[in-house]
């Protein structure tokens, strides 16, 4: 198992967030956590690299845990790429130069070897044309799209997706979401957190259902989608079809 | 005319003179920014109790007289000499100006591309030399030519204290020259005018060369 989470729990201030939250992630799978706003998700993901720490339960990464007090969790996170909601991209570095920042800083490659990982990766993501352009030059689209390559070029194990459309206009929606089926097809294991029920459907191995800080359901889509087991689940997935 | 005669025969005094207020100025704003960051990156970065000791430092700092302040240092039983008692002096102050705008540019970076650097694992050494700094020095560079130029002016204050900076010079010329101090000061001025203008005019140009896409522009 690539990814390992054991009975996660968060709380802020009185506010319990995060109920023993315990799943796995094999590798190579696309794993899409649905539910409603404010049931956890991005929390979750959050505590997963400990971005935001958590306050009991355990996180494995392979076999490094990275809730144990002396992890070096500035290494693991090199090894999980993060998407976030607001791409927040470096604002006085240019695409390539954003892109190459991970193997640079990070990962300590040569400009050189740098500079061609990020090449690749700005192909990947379609966007060999902006090599140059600064992140204020960019639509919403093309900067996640960026960001996307951003986290790829740490060559990640998994990387995780925080609402990664959920800025974007619709028509730019679609452009990110092919970049994501693209990994996907690669064999890049994923966790995405998306109220995009369309690409959960078709691209996701793994639904998990999450409702107030708990997994309420999980399985592959099919099955979510046409017989979800749970009155809560299908309440959900009825209002969002209907949304739709 | 006879004072034009002795402008111009003393002129290697006024430049004398603007040698010395140029490195008191280099001196005052080197401690000030030195002084200004640690201020600036304590008041952000610091602990409650840091934070709360470098607010006041600022504050006592920004509310006490230059003059005051400057007499203070001078008389300070350490027996400083002039120029380096108005370097501390009045680089103190400007310490207290400089963290303000060293802290509002670390302020206006978006708190989401500091959190992109940790998610990438990036420690908090290299997210300050290669996230932090370069974007800060972006923000800070308007404000900082301002207060550049304000202490440019303020180095005339370490006349009273001896430093034989411009204004002195022109005040021992006025001593000998009898009821042209009208004339002088007005020479005085535009002597500050062309240093003023010269040293805005080369920091808004690297200002500009700085400036990249996604940041605030300058207009004047």
């Amino acid at each position: 198992m690539l990814l390992r989470v054991e009975n996660l729990h968060k709380s802020f201030d009185s506010l319990d967030v995060l109920k023993g939250i315990s799943f796995g992630l094999e590798k190579g799978q696309v794993t899409v956590v649905i539910g409603s706003s404010g049931s956890g998700k991005s929390t979750l993901l959050r505590c997963i690299n400990c971005l935001t720490p958590p306050d009991k339960g355990q996180v494995w990464l392979e076999n490094l845990e990275l809730t144990a007090r002396d992890a070096d969790l500035n290494q693991a996170r090199s090894k999980m790429g993060f998407v976030f909601q607001d791409f927040n991209l470096f604002t006085h570095l240019t695409v390539l130069e954003n892109v190459c920042f991970g193997p640079l800083r990070v990962n300590k490659k040569s400009k050189e070897e740098a500079r061609q990982i990020a090449l690749e990766e700005i192909e990947r993501v379609g966007m060999l044309n902006k090599l140059d352009a600064y992140p204020a030059q960019l639509s919403g689209g093309q900067q996640q799209r960026i960001s996307i390559a951003r986290a790829l070029a740490l060559k990640p194990q998994l990387i995780m997706f925080d609402e990664p459309t959920s800025a974007l206009d619709p028509e730019l929606t679609g452009e990110v979401l092919a970049v994501m089926s693209g990994l996907a097809k690669d064999g890049m294991t994923l966790l995405v957190v998306t109220h995009e029920m369309g690409f959960a459907r078709s691209v996701a191995d793994r639904i998990i259902f999450m409702e107030e800080g708990t997994i309420l359901e999980q399985g592959p889509p099919e099955q979510l989608f046409t017989a979800p087991e749970n009155e809560r689940t299908r309440y959900f997935l009825q209002m969002i079809s209907q949304l739709e | 005319m006879d004072i034009v005669y002795t402008l111009i025969g003393e002129l290697p005094q006024f430049g004398k003179g603007v040698l010395v207020a140029l490195q008191l100025l280099a001196g005052l704003m080197t401690l000030g920014m030195i002084l200004g960051l640690v201020l600036a990156a304590l008041e952000v970065f610091g602990s409650p109790v840091l934070k709360f000791v470098a607010g006041w430092i600022r504050k006592l700092l920004w509310a006490v007289p230059q003059l005051v302040l400057l007499s203070i240092v001078f008389y300070l039983p350490f027996n400083l000499n002039p120029m380096v008692a108005a370097i501390c002096a009045l680089g103190l102050c400007s310490a207290a100006f400089q963290s303000q705008i060293f802290r509002g540019a670390i302020m206006a970076i978006q708190p989401g591309q500091l959190e992109a650097a940790k998610a990438m694992g990036l420690g908090q050494t290299k997210t300050i030399i290669y996230v932090i700094l370069p974007q800060m020095v972006r923000l800070s560079i308007g404000g900082w030519t301002n207060e550049l130029a304000s202490e440019l002016k303020d180095t005339s204050l370490a006349y009273v204290v001896g430093v034989m900076e411009i204004m002195r010079q022109g005040k021992s010329i006025i001593s000998y020259t009898f009821g042209n101090s009208l004339v002088v000061y007005f020479f005085i001025a535009c002597i500050y005018f062309c240093l003023t203008r010269t040293g805005t005019y080369v920091f808004y140009r690297l200002e500009d060369r700085l400036w990249v896409p996604g940041f605030e522009k300058r207009k004047d």
